[in-house]
């Protein structure tokens, strides 16, 4: 993979320091984001500037080109990134299993295994709130790729890919358990990692660190997020 | 009012009443009839139900684990058995989940290390490696890396390669009924814990490998004792392998048994010491190199038989090769001379990136009251330079900033591709970090090499699984 990060990294890092970083808005100020009490924490002034979205043009360089022209799929691919060396799709929804077969047996493709998903919650996406990220490998060709997918945390439903590969299955229960994803078509969609009677989904980010109190000789202790503010 | 539970003491136990039998015919009319049998109590058990003869052929539901011997950790599996024939399997996990991904998202990057070293806790210096990656990724200072560092890092994997392979076929062993190959075992591995104690200080969740760089050099003498076990392994080695190989037990028990092709393991995400098994060399190490491993001799080992005694012995064969690295390593390190800083605060061989905006302000030495900065950077910073003071003081307090994106940075663990995805929205704590922990994605296999087999081959598949439940769960 590093051999790309040569010929992509320098112009696709987004390096942009300075002045025209410090130009996009502010999403978010200190370092846990206090915004009811006097931020006692120290970190009050650091803030955090939203980043534009990247769309690569072609060449995106290495084998990234030969990918896409073999993948083909043009409509059901809303943006490609190139960026540190590592190619991602940006995919409809309702074409993901159609995308993931194809990346699967199209000979000039083989993506033989998936590395699994893994949930992204950007709640100021709005539209597509939740994003779910799959890793590909092949094994014919030593290649990797990254496929990403949004939905709205209004309509959480993804498709499931449990029936293209296997190993989705925990996965997908996972990436449920922790974002609220649900995966259509996935055989028990159940909570894995937490308790089964668990409420919430506690990778979100509008779900805080600890969330319960904690009971400890008699005594109740608030969660974190009700002592002091991390968001 | 005070309780007895208050004095600490615990209140009178009542003992455990039968089900009402309206429930218990519900019950038995729905499932069969259900036995329930919570442990030292089996003489009352078979006392209840002599009345009752089991019959033949009837479908047993058994809970195994999540607290049991020889489930490799808090795993629980769910077995439907008819007589002895594993019917259906089914894992269960989540006893170990620690929220690891979730607390790493409130901390800096580098503080991110301290999490995710405790996963897998046999393996941890891989998962610091992973991380550290994907940080120096996102940062674009993959290629400023010291090569000392990089040394150092290959060096702590290979041997953490050994030490967790160990702490795999030692157990396996010991679940089979052995309880030499545990000791002879655990022995070895007790030995190269010793070095990782001199190197980090600990034995374990050593968080060492650092976005940069390592911590700190190579402490002095410690090549002399690599050398001195790296002298002494090969004996332990050769008595393992002799005590197994061909042991005639361990062949029953683990040959034929287990046994998934490579259409299964792509299929199920397998990878590892498992995909190996079914005789293709995938080794990230090769394929995908990282911290320089193109640079070092070795081979892939790989067996065709698909099974447990061919992943044991692809273990074995990886114990050899990973001394080799060790070996390769050492060469290196003892050529490039003496590293770390010198009295002068002047790094000779640096261990961590030159730039001080990223790297740690890692210049540790051993004081009298422990392990701490040296006395010549906190001479520095308090008497000499503010600026040096608020420098260091906002880099261990606020952390640097990542650009923001995404990376996902993969590494050959000991049980397969461990992954990192790894997103930043610009700031100084992770926005996301993902880890694909090997033992998560072939743990899912259990169905697969356990149905249709004998009950007692779980313990072995189980075992030729090799899952860590820290990993699992996170």
């Amino acid at each position: 993979m590093s051999e790309n990060s040569d010929s992509n990294g320098s112009t696709n890092l987004p390096a942009r320091l300075g002045e025209e970083r410090l130009a996009e808005p502010v999403v978010r100020h200190g370092m846990f984001g206090v915004d009811t009490t006097g931020d006692t924490s120290g970190y009050g002034r650091l803030r955090i500037h939203e980043q534009a979205p990247i769309e690569s043009q072609r060449p995106y360089g290495g084998y990234f080109d030969e990918i896409a022209d073999s993948l083909g799929m043009s409509d059901a691919i809303e943006r490609v990134v190139v960026d540190r060396g590592e190619l991602t799709f940006h995919v409809k929804r309702d074409r993901l299993p159609e995308l993931a077969r194809k990346l699967r047996d199209d000979p000039a493709l083989r993506f033989e295994l998936c590395m699994g998903v893994s949930g992204v919650h950007y709640p100021r996406d709005t539209g597509a709130e939740l994003h779910a990220v799959y890793h590909f490998v092949s094994i014919t060709y030593n290649r990797r790729v990254r496929v990403e997918v949004s939905t709205p945390d209004s309509d959480r439903h993804l498709p499931s890919l449990t029936g293209v590969y296997p190993t989705c299955n925990w996965h997908e229960r996972e990436t449920w358990d922790f974002f609220g994803i649900i995966f259509d078509g996935h055989p028990a969609l159940t909570r894995i990692e937490m308790p089964d009677d668990w409420k919430g989904h506690p990778q979100r980010k509008d779900y805080p660190l600890g969330g319960i109190p904690v009971e400890y000789r008699g005594a109740t202790i608030p969660p974190p997020d009700e002592r002091r503010h991390y968001q | 009012m005070s309780t007895d539970s208050d004095r600490g003491e615990r209140p009178p136990q009542t003992p455990p009443q039968a089900p009402a039998g309206a429930t218990d015919a519900d019950e038995e009319a729905a499932e069969g009839r259900v036995y329930t049998a919570s442990g030292e109590d089996w003489d009352e058990f078979v006392a209840q139900n002599e009345a009752h003869d089991f019959q033949s052929g009837e479908r047993l539901v058994l809970n195994m684990g999540p607290q049991h011997p020889s489930t490799h950790g808090v795993l629980r599996l769910v077995l439907t058995l008819e007589g002895e024939t594993v019917d259906e399997v089914r894992a269960s996990i989540g006893y170990l989940h620690t929220g690891i991904e979730k607390n790493m998202e409130y901390r800096t990057w580098t503080q991110g290390v301290t999490f995710c070293t405790r996963m897998d806790y046999l393996m941890p210096f891989f998962n610091e490696a992973t991380y550290c990656l994907a940080v120096e990724r996102l940062l674009g200072i993959e290629d400023r890396i010291p090569e000392r560092a990089q040394i150092i890092r290959v060096l702590l994997m290979e041997f953490n390669r050994v030490s967790s392979h160990l702490q795999g076929i030692g157990p396996m062993g010991m679940e089979l009924g052995a309880t030499t190959i545990f000791l002879q075992g655990l022995r070895m591995r007790e030995r190269i814990l010793d070095l990782y104690e001199l190197i980090t200080g600990l034995r374990m969740n050593h968080g060492f490998i650092r976005p940069g760089g390592v911590a700190q050099d190579l402490p002095p003498g410690a090549l002399d004792k690599i050398r001195e076990f790296l002298d002494v392994a090969p004996r332990f080695y050769r008595d393992l392998r002799k005590l197994i190989d061909a042991n005639p037990v361990f062949i029953a028990r683990t040959k034929g048994v287990a046994y998934l092709d490579l259409a299964g393991c792509m299929a199920l995400g397998i990878t590892g010491p498992m995909l190996r098994s079914t005789g293709l060399p995938w080794d990230l190490r090769k394929s995908q190199p990282y911290c320089g491993y193109q640079t070092y001799d070795f081979e892939v080992p790989t067996t065709d038989t698909c099974d447990a005694y061919g992943r044991y012995v692809i273990r074995m064969d990886e114990i050899d090769e990973s001394l080799k690295i060790v070996k390769q390593c050492v060469d290196r390190l003892a050529e490039r001379g003496p590293g770390g800083t010198n009295s002068a605060g002047k790094d000779l061989d640096p261990v961590m990136i030159q730039d001080a905006k990223i790297g740690w302000p890692a210049r540790l030495s051993l004081g009298p009251d422990g392990l701490g900065p040296s006395p010549e950077h906190i001479a520095h910073i308090m008497g000499q330079s503010m600026e040096a003071l608020i420098h260091h003081f906002k880099l261990i307090t606020e952390g640097f900033r990542v650009p923001a994106g995404q990376v996902y940075a993969a590494t050959e663990s000991a049980r397969g591709e461990l992954g990192a995805h790894v997103v930043s929205d610009g700031g100084t704590r992770p926005y996301r970090v993902h880890f694909r922990d090997p033992s998560f994605s072939n743990l899912q296999s259990v169905a697969a090499i356990c149905e249709g087999g004998q009950v007692a081959d779980i313990i072995p598949a189980i075992a030729s699984i090799d899952p860590v439940m820290g990993g699992v769960d996170r």
